[in-house]
């Protein structure tokens, strides 16, 4: 949902104040406030390490239903499915290649954030590059042929030389016009 | 040279040319990779007989579609009158995947809820709902968590594999099958594939 992103970026940010305030206010009322709903809590491993890994990975894996969000930003079920399947096969040991190999598996290339270099993707990944150097390229050629032109232009010959010499000489005598003034 | 002045013109409409290709493609229509490879294995729960489960192996030797649903499913009900026509006619066996029956309705907070509970939830609901509409399925199964979609690559509701008699995978249709698409894609695959054994 590209036109959701920036909202929900905005969303996100504030959530973050809220949830600063929260823990603010929450210190002041220490044992007060009551226990966050179990409910509506994403689930989370308790292990950090392997959390920030799960977290990691899923930025990197794009969220088949809001196409524009990673499974870590997106809140749509699917995402959540998939979150937890990459939380549960990393906990289950398995390297990260292996958790993209599997999701890959079942829903091709299109799942990664950064495609893989392959035969299809040779003008993804060359093109922008081949589209600059090209371009520096052609520009080279056209400044140094536009330089050979001048200069070619800039040469004269004897002949030309003295054509022009008798042209400038001649206009010099018959064409010298008046000034304005000496006409008045 | 004389006509140099065309070349920016003539990019442009190539670059139009592109963009009135992309137009035509539809970027939710994500292809799956899945086509053409022995459809994954799984062992569900049938939703009229619970206590028995379903595995591919019964579906061996025949042509057959396994198509993704749930009664939440909004866009289930616009194909779900053409599936039963379907099943009237005889064209094809098609074996229902109840996708998240409890959890994925929005509307329902299944979290904490017991496996039993849910369960029990889920039959209730997707039995009503083919009294209610009609059951075209030989038989469906239950996925509850959604496992075996994620194994399928789902993501949405509906969606349609066509699965052949050596149980592989040779075409998937995302979103409520329309009439145009099974006249001119599913028959004709189906009948190409039954031809083919």
């Amino acid at each position: 949902m590209p036109a959701d992103a920036p909202l929900a970026r905005l969303r996100r940010a504030a959530l973050t104040v809220a949830a600063a305030a929260c823990c603010v206010l929450g210190a002041a009322a220490s044992a007060a406030t009551a226990p966050a709903d179990p409910a509506l809590a994403p689930t989370v491993a308790v292990n950090p390490a392997l959390e920030a890994d799960t977290m990691e990975l899923a930025h990197k894996l794009r969220c088949l239903v809001c196409q524009n969000q990673s499974i870590a930003e997106s809140n749509a079920p699917l995402a959540l499915d998939l979150r937890d399947q990459v939380r549960e096969q990393l906990a289950a040991g398995k390297s990260k290649d292996e958790v993209v190999d599997y999701l890959v598996e079942r829903y091709g290339d299109f799942v990664l954030y950064e495609p893989p270099f392959k035969a299809v993707t040779v003008l993804l990944w060359l093109g922008p590059a081949a589209l600059l150097f090209g371009g520096a390229a052609w520009l080279a050629f056209r400044l140094r042929r536009r330089r050979e032109e001048v200069a070619a232009e800039q040469h004269l010959s004897d002949a030309d030389r003295a054509r022009a010499r008798a042209l400038l000489d001649g206009a010099a005598g018959a064409e010298q016009p008046e000034s304005p003034e000496s006409r008045s | 040279m004389k006509a140099k002045f065309l070349v920016p013109l003539l990019l442009f409409f190539g670059l139009v040319g592109f963009l009135a290709f992309g137009l035509t493609l539809d970027p939710r229509e994500v292809p799956s990779p899945l086509i053409d490879k022995p459809a994954p294995q799984f062992s569900l729960a049938r939703l009229d007989q619970p206590a028995q489960s379903f595995s591919l192996k019964e579906m061996q030797g025949q042509v057959w579609m396994l198509n993704v649903w749930a009664s939440w499913c909004v866009a289930c009900r616009q194909e779900h009158p053409l599936l039963v026509q379907m099943a009237k006619q005889k064209i094809v066996p098609v074996v229902g995947l109840n996708y998240k029956e409890v959890r994925g309705d929005g509307a329902i907070n299944a979290r904490g809820m017991a496996l039993e509970a849910e369960t029990a939830m889920a039959i209730e609901r997707a039995r009503r709902w083919l009294t209610d509409h009609g059951d075209p399925y030989v038989l469906s199964v239950l996925d509850i968590d959604g496992r075996v979609g994620i194994d399928f690559g789902v993501y949405g509701v509906p969606e349609t594999f066509l699965i052949d008699q050596n149980g592989r995978i040779r075409y998937k249709h995302i979103g409520p099958i329309t009439p145009e698409a099974l006249k001119d894609v599913l028959i004709p695959k189906i009948e190409e594939l039954r031809r083919a054994s």
